[in-house]
C-alpha cells in the first residue's frame, strides 16, 4: 500500500488535512494536503514531481500545464483537493521508460527551447492538443498553442516540432 | 490566499444549503478566475462549495420548443465544440473560441463565464482605491491609465468593463439564465442579467447572495447562415478584446429581416442598441446601412485619456464585422483567425 505523502517541510502539520487518491503517471498516489493547495504546488512539493513548472501561477503563461482525464489544464488554477480521484500525466510521465515521446524527440531535433522553462508545459499542451484534433493548419495550431509562452522566443522551433509530430500521427 | 474550508456538493439543494448557512462562502466551478482572484487576495472565502460533483447540469439538451439548455457545469470547450452549438449557434462557438487559452477553456465552466470579473489593473492592485473592490474608495481608472476601460455606460463611480467574449454571443442571441436560489429557481432575461455600475460598482449582475446558476437558454433562433464574431486586442490570441462584436443576421430577398449586433469590450455589460437594429430592418446590408447603425450604436460614447481611440475603433468594427456576417464562409469556426 502506498504511504500518505505529506509536505516534505511540515511533515504531520497538515492544517484542516484532506487525504486524496489519485493516478499520477500511472502510480497510485495518497496524499494529505490542505484545501488551499494547488494541484501544480501538491505534484511540485508534496509528490516531487517538478517537471511541471510554475511560471506565473496565475493562468497567464501555461508553464504548469498537465493533463487531467486525458484534458490538458492549468495546474496553477485548480486546488489538488477539487482533484481528487483524478488521472494525471505530467511531463515525467510520457516517455516509455528510456524510449522519448515523439514529441520529446521531435523538441530536441528542432532546437525547439532554449533555458526550456515552458518545455514541460508546451509538450503535455501538445499532447493534448493532438488529442483533441481541433487544430490542424499551422494557423490553427499556432493558435491553439497560444496558451503557453515562450519567454526565449522558441516558438516557431516548438510549432515546427509540434507539426512534425501532427503530420506524422496523421500518417498513421 | 487565505486558509478556507472545503465541501463538495452533491446536489444543488445542498449548494444552496451549505451557501446560505456560510455567508463568507463562495461557489467554485472551473476556478480559472476564482482561483486566480483569491491568490492575490483580492476575493476571500471561509468555504469553497465545489459545484464540479453535481450530476445535473451537466449536459446540453434539446428542449421541445427547439430552445437549447446548456448546462451552467458544462465547459466553456465542451460547449464550443458540441455539435448542436457548431450546427445551430456557431456565433456562440467563435465567441468562445476567441476568449482565453485551450487549456482555461477546458476548465472554465458556462456558469463561472457569466461571473467573471473585470480585468481593470486597479480592481487587482490593492494598493489603489476602487470602488468595486472597496466601495468608497474612488476609482483609480478615472484620472489614471484607462486605455482599456469604458466608453459606453460608465459613470463617475467605475468605468471598468466585463471582459467576457462569450456573453457577448449570448447577448445577441437573447439567451435566458436560469438561476435556483433558497427562495426556490427564477430566470432572468440575458439583457438583464449584467448590470450597469451606476452607484454601486461592486454588484456586476443581478444574481442574489448565494444564488447559483444552473443552466443558460439558447432560444432556437441561432442566425447560423449569417454571423461573425470579430474580436480585436493588442495580439492576436489570449488576450482580452479592446472592442469585440457578434452580429446574427437574417436576410429575406437580399434584405435584413432581423439582425442582431451585441458588443464587447466597451462597458460593464455586453453593449446592444435596439433602435439601431430596428433601424436595419427591411434595409440592404451595406457599408453604408451598417455604418449608419454604428453611428446610432456608439451615440453617446465618452471617452477617457486613453481609450478614446475605441469609439472610431468600435463604429468601423462593426461595419467590418456586419460585412464579414454577409460571408458565412470566412466563418466557420477554426476559420482562420481575423486580424
Ligand atoms: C489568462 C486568462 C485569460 C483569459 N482570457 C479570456 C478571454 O479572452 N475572454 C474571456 O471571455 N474570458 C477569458 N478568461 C476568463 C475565463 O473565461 C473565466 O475565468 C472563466 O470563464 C470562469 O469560469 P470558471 O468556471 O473557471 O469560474 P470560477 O473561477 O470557478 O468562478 C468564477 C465566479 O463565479 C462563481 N460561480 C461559478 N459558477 C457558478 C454558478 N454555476 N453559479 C453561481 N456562481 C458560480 C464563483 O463563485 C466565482 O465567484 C481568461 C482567464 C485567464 C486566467
Ligand atoms: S474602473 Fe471600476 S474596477 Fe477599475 S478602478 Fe475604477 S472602480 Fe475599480
Ligand atoms: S504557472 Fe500556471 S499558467 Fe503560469
Ligand atoms: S525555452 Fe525558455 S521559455 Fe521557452
Amino acid at each position: 500500500m502506498e504511504t500518505i505523502t505529506n509536505h516534505p517541510k511540515s511533515a504531520r502539520n497538515v492544517l484542516q488535512p484532506r487525504v486524496l487518491s489519485l493516478r499520477v503517471n500511472g502510480a497510485p498516489k495518497i496524499l494529505e494536503v490542505s484545501p488551499w493547495v494547488s494541484l501544480l504546488d501538491g505534484l511540485r512539493e508534496y509528490l516531487d514531481l517538478t517537471g511541471t513548472k510554475k511560471g506565473c501561477d496565475h493562468g497567464q503563461c501555461g508553464a504548469c500545464t498537465v493533463i487531467c482525464d486525458g484534458k490538458r489544464i492549468l495546474s496553477c488554477l485548480t486546488l489538488a483537493v477539487m482533484k481528487n480521484g483524478s488521472e494525471i500525466t505530467t511531463i515525467e510521465g510520457i516517455s516509455n521508460g528510456a524510449e522519448l515521446h515523439p514529441l520529446q524527440k521531435a523538441f530536441i531535433e528542432h532546437d525547439a527551447f532554449q533555458c526550456g522553462y515552458c518545455t514541460p508545459g508546451q509538450i503535455c499542451s501538445a499532447i493534448g492538443m493532438i488529442e483533441e484534433n481541433k487544430a490542424h493548419t499551422r494557423t490553427e495550431v499556432k493558435d491553439s498553442m497560444s496558451g503557453n509562452l515562450c519567454r526565449c522566443g522558441a516558438n516557431t522551433n516548438i510549432i515546427d516540432a509540434i507539426m512534425e509530430v501532427k503530420e506524422a500521427k496523421n500518417h498513421e | 490566499m487565505n486558509n478556507f474550508a472545503y465541501e463538495q456538493a452533491e446536489n444543488i439543494g445542498k449548494a444552496v444549503e451549505f451557501s446560505s448557512n456560510n455567508s463568507a462562502s463562495k461557489y467554485i466551478a472551473g476556478g480559472t478566475n476564482l482561483i486566480d482572484l483569491l491568490k492575490y487576495n483580492i476575493a476571500t472565502a471561509e468555504m469553497l462549495v465545489d459545484i464540479n460533483h453535481i450530476p445535473e447540469h451537466k449536459a446540453i439538451e434539446e428542449k421541445s420548443d427547439g430552445s437549447l439548455r446548456l448546462g451552467a457545469f458544462v465547459t466553456n470547450a465542451d460547449t464550443a465544440y458540441h455539435p448542436q452549438i457548431e450546427a445551430r449557434y456557431p456565433l456562440l462557438s467563435k465567441a468562445i473560441l476567441a476568449g482565453a487559452s485551450a487549456q482555461i477553456r477546458n476548465m472554465a465552466t458556462n456558469g463561472g463565464n457569466l461571473l467573471q470579473r473585470t480585468r481593470c489593473y486597479f480592481f487587482y492592485d490593492p494598493a489603489t482605491p476602487c470602488n468595486k473592490r472597496e466601495p468608497g474608495t474612488g476609482c483609480s481608472a478615472i484620472g489614471g491609465y484607462n486605455r482599456i476601460m469604458a466608453i459606453l455606460g460608465t459613470s463617475e463611480n467605475c468605468i471598468a468593463v466585463f471582459p467576457s467574449d462569450m456573453c457577448v454571443a449570448l447577448a445577441a442571441l437573447e439567451a435566458v439564465v436560469n438561476i435556483s436560489g433558497t427562495e426556490g429557481d427564477r430566470s432572468l432575461e440575458f439583457a438583464d442579467f449584467h448590470r450597469l455600475p451606476g452607484d454601486t460598482p461592486h454588484l456586476d449582475n443581478n444574481l442574489k447572495e448565494g444564488e447559483i446558476i444552473t443552466s443558460i437558454d439558447l432560444p432556437e433562433k441561432g442566425f447560423d447562415k449569417n454571423y461573425s464574431y470579430l474580436k480585436l486586442r493588442d495580439r492576436s490570441s489570449y488576450a482580452f478584446a479592446l472592442v469585440s462584436v457578434a452580429t446574427g443576421l437574417e436576410l429575406e430577398n437580399n434584405l435584413i429581416k432581423e439582425v442582431r449586433i451585441a458588443l464587447g469590450g466597451l462597458a460593464h455589460k455586453p453593449w446592444r442598441v435596439k433602435e439601431a437594429e430596428d433601424f436595419l430592418k427591411d434595409k440592404e446590408p451595406s457599408m453604408e446601412n451598417f455604418a449608419s447603425a454604428a453611428e446610432m450604436i456608439l451615440r453617446g460614447a465618452i471617452g477617457f485619456e486613453h481609450n478614446s481611440f475605441k469609439i472610431e475603433l468600435a463604429k468601423r468594427a462593426i461595419v467590418r464585422n456586419c460585412m464579414m456576417a454577409l460571408n458565412p464562409e470566412s466563418q466557420q469556426p477554426g476559420a482562420q483567425p481575423s486580424l
